[in-house]
């Protein structure tokens, strides 16, 4: 395969990746923590709420990101604030916000089509357009992508004790709900920046994707949240790579970005889990009565 | 609003309501929101897959919720349930959005999949969905025990039946039997929501398993009648009322229901 | 040991869960490197009482202070009863340990070598260094176990707390922890409140012993406390404390077991017989 010379100078391709790099390690990061806490509907149920502030935002004509942050924010309040305990009522609880959300979103982005004539922003809002982010965005979003990192690291450890048993943390003088809720902030960052960039829809995909596989393989948590950073950074600038050079092989459309980065990041995982289980496989003698979750 | 023209929205809708409801208390009984969400919304690309070759979309979406009852099976081994649903959503949205943007009619039809369309259902969708809803009320009849007793504690009915890994098989099968026949008419985003919030309010108004899947079924008509009159009123999305319903549901579920209160021990 | 260092005062300690008085003027104290059995059949009130000490459950009267001072979180090592330690996640055992240490400060760790020794130093006292690098969750449970002990003191509290860290283990590995934890609490001068519901595997290693039934208790020395009056006012009614092979069995007649099963159903402390 051959590169075809000077992307680099592209304006929108260098957007692309500086938004879509930062987007990529903030996810990783905040990612490992959210699979390990068994988050990952929370993750996805904010990510698609997060689409009816997007298109809240092309309603009323502000910067998409603050849209997708606000309604990100709200959801991921909503659910720490019900302060749920037991893990159906938590199931249920991100079902319902996800529900009314979406339900939301329906009837904004029917307003945006109706009311503002801007037909395509289902597409945009629900898929993203990594190579139509306007340069005025990037300061908001490594700025927002800066916040969530420096955040995950401050918790870094007693999110991880809280993770393994709550009794323990308190009993250690955590303050279990306020690192959750901070973890929980930094979970809605991250997804509203993805959601920026590969779309609401696929935002799950960059957060759970390289965390997932991560995990597969790492035995340490920090060397699993380096690991799911290399992913996810591969993934999203190969992808967007890939889409910006299938224009040329492809008659007349290309791939679309969201695509080829969520097609990576899959195949990562497959081999990250099929790695992982060869490596695994002398360790646990009899797994027969794993039921799998 | 009951013109001729509404006939079928309101058979189907009907349909789809029953279904929903009686699927919906497994759904919650077994913690399975995501599943609930991923399935369908996985199957949309179906519907652009079928629109790329020409045939039925009813046949797209059942083709792709099959891959996604087998993919979701598979990725849970060893992994994290909710992570096998994430991943399964993420790779077919990749995949739909790739067909959409071959077949080249991105934005339209989008919308209604997504969304929710009642108008112009044909006599052959009404009739198409009404076999999937027979197909499914029938499987969860025959399997409603085991179910149950596999939501209380799988071994428990792995050490009755046998083989509890069936049933995982079999309640992803309903749920994707339920979703592709719901999903033209209340979208693929908000199927589960009907799912989710009657079966949440029934649970907490009453301590026996089948009356309150009765009661799950009767809200999720009530939901969807309500939507459906209200967005040929307005003009409004389907999918807006049935998300806002049901999450009012849920809420007054928690605010009155004996059930609710017990969650602390 | 004499009254100079208590490290754990528990002064007429109510507890109301749910409406029901879970816990009736709990009193006993503890001094520094003692060797305490918390003793009661199940729903007798152990865990709460470990968690009210912990400050997790509020007290409706009486006071809990520690070392003299009130309770200062942190300064407690906490070994929960029914804890799952998830395989999925990736933690070894020395992490789990380390985490024991500065888990609660804030900011990634930086490596440090007096700090990988002490967790070192704890997980060879805890006789857990074969298995420091495998994955926590999939260890068995006495392992689990010795791992969560060598986590609560890693920071060398002044009291150790362990919830029925003896339900799930063989008699080999039970006899092993109590020995060790002895052994520790010796050491190092922490003060170890270890709950169970049979006495048994204990006997030889108490110091004291709070004899918990239906949120009421009596504490004392051993031979003090299991004797047939003093349980039998404890219980409220008879019951015998019976001494077979040098195992204790507290048996109750069983016409006044039926009148009182609501809360006790099973005050009855028999050894599995060999
Ligand atoms: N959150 C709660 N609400 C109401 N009652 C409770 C609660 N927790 C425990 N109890 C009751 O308190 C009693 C003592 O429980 P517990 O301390 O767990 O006993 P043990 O640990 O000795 O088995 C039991 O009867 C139990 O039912
Ligand atoms: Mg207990």
């Amino acid at each position: 395969m051959v590169l075809t010379a000077g992307f680099l100078d592209n304006e929108p391709m260098r957007i692309a990746l500086s938004v879509g790099g930062g987007a990529a390690l903030v996810c990783a990061v905040v990612g490992v923590a959210t699979v390990m806490r068994r988050q990952a509907f929370a993750a996805h149920a904010l990510a698609d709420v997060s689409s009816a502030g997007g298109s809240a935002a092309y309603l009323i004509g502000v910067n998409p990101l603050l849209g997708f942050l606000a309604m990100a924010a709200a959801a991921a309040g909503i659910m720490e604030w019900a302060d749920v305990r037991s893990a159906r009522e938590r199931d249920l609880l991100t079902g319902v916000v996800l529900g009314a959300g979406l339900g939301l979103a329906a009837l904004l982005l029917y307003f945006d089509a109706t009311v503002r004539s801007v037909g395509g922003a289902a597409v945009t809002v629900l898929f993203g357009s990594m190579f139509a982010i306007p340069a005025g965005i990037v300061p908001l979003a490594l700025a927002v992508a800066a916040v969530a990192l420096l955040a995950s690291a401050i918790i870094h450890r007693p999110l991880l004790v809280s993770t393994l048993s709550a009794d323990l943390a308190r009993a250690q003088g955590i303050r279990v709900r306020a690192v959750a809720l901070t973890h929980s902030v930094a979970l809605a960052l991250a997804v509203a920046l993805s959601a920026m960039t590969v779309g609401a829809i696929l935002s799950t995909a960059l957060l759970i994707g390289p965390a997932a596989a991560a995990l597969r393989l790492a035995r340490r948590p920090a060397s699993a949240v380096a690991l799911a950073a290399l992913i996810g950074l591969a993934s999203t600038w190969g992808g967007t790579v890939l889409a910006y050079e299938s224009y040329y092989w492809t008659p007349g459309r290309g791939w679309p970005v969201s695509f080829c980065i969520v097609t990576l990041i899959f195949c990562a995982y497959l081999a990250a889990s099929w790695v992982g289980a060869r490596a695994e496989r002398p360790q646990v003698q009899h797994p027969s009565g794993c039921q799998g979750h | 609003m009951f013109a001729p023209f509404m006939a079928h929205a309101w058979i189907v809708a009907t349909l789809v309501a029953l279904v929903a409801g009686a699927v919906g208390f497994f759904v919650v009984a077994r913690r399975a929101a995501f599943a609930a969400h991923a399935l369908p919304l996985g199957a949309f690309p179906g519907a652009a897959a079928a629109g790329l070759l020409g045939v039925n979309p009813l046949l797209g979406l059942t083709l792709f919720a099959a891959l996604g009852v087998i993919a979701i099976t598979q990725l849970q081994r060893g992994e994290r349930r909710e992570v096998a649903s994430a991943l399964w959503l993420a790779l077919s949205l990749a995949v739909g959005t790739l067909l959409l943007s071959l077949s080249g009619q991105y934005a339209q039809g989008l919308y209604g999949l997504l969304f929710g369309e009642v108008l112009g259902i044909s006599a052959r969708q009404v009739l198409g969905v009404a076999i999937l809803s027979a197909l499914a009320l029938g499987l969860l009849a025959l399997f409603a025990r085991p179910l149950l007793l596999d939501s209380l504690s799988g071994e428990l009915a792995a050490a009755a039946l046998g083989r509890a890994r069936r049933l995982e098989w079999v309640f992803l099968l309903v749920l994707a039997l339920s979703t592709v026949m719901a999903l033209p008419v209340v979208g693929a985003l908000l199927v589960f929501s009907l799912m989710v919030g009657p079966a949440s309010a029934a649970r907490a108004l009453t301590d026996r398993p089948w009356r309150a899947l009765g009661g799950s079924v009767v809200l999720a008509l009530l939901v969807v009648w309500s939507a459906i009159a209200l967005a040929y009123l307005t003009d409004w999305p389907v999918g807006f009322f049935v998300g806002l319903l049901s999450g009012a549901c849920y809420v007054l579920g928690r605010l009155r229901g004996p059930g609710a209160a017990v969650q602390t021990a | 040991m004499s009254q100079a260092a208590a490290a754990l005062t528990v002064a007429g300690a109510c507890v109301t869960l749910g409406g029901r008085p879970v816990l009736r003027e709990v009193n006993f104290s503890l001094t520094a490197g003692e060797f305490c059995g918390l003793i009661g059949s199940n729903g007798s009130g152990k865990t709460t009482l470990l968690r009210a000490i912990l400050g997790f459950v509020p007290l409706d009267q009486g006071r809990i202070e520690l070392g003299g001072q009130g309770t200062l979180p942190g300064g407690i090592g906490y070994v929960p009863q029914k804890i799952e330690l998830d395989p999925g996640l990736p933690l070894r055992a020395r992490d789990v340990v380390a985490l024991g240490l500065d888990g609660a400060r804030l900011g990634p760790a930086l490596p440090s070598r007096s700090r990988a020794e002490r967790v070192e130093q704890m997980l060879a006292a805890v006789g857990a260094s074969e298995f420091a690098d495998r994955r926590v969750g999939l260890l068995s449970g006495g392992q689990q176990q010795r791992v969560l002990v060598a986590h609560a003191l890693v920071r060398r509290p002044r009291l150790l707390l362990l919830d029925e860290p003896l339900a799930n283990l063989d008699v080999r590995s039970t006899a092993e922890i109590v020995a060790l934890l002895r052994r520790l609490s010796r050491q190092s001068g922490t003060a170890v409140l270890l709950s169970a519901h049979d006495m048994n595997p204990l006997l030889g290693a108490m110091d004291r012993v709070v004899y918990l039934a239906s949120g009421a208790a009596v504490a004392g020395k051993a031979d003090e406390v299991v004797r047939t009056e003093v349980l039998s006012s404890l219980y409220g009614y008879h019951v015998d404390v019976v001494r077979v092979h040098g195992r204790v069995v507290v048996v109750a007649a069983e016409a006044r077991e039926e009148s009182h099963a609501a809360v006790e159903r099973d005050p009855v402390h028999t050894a599995p017989v060999p």
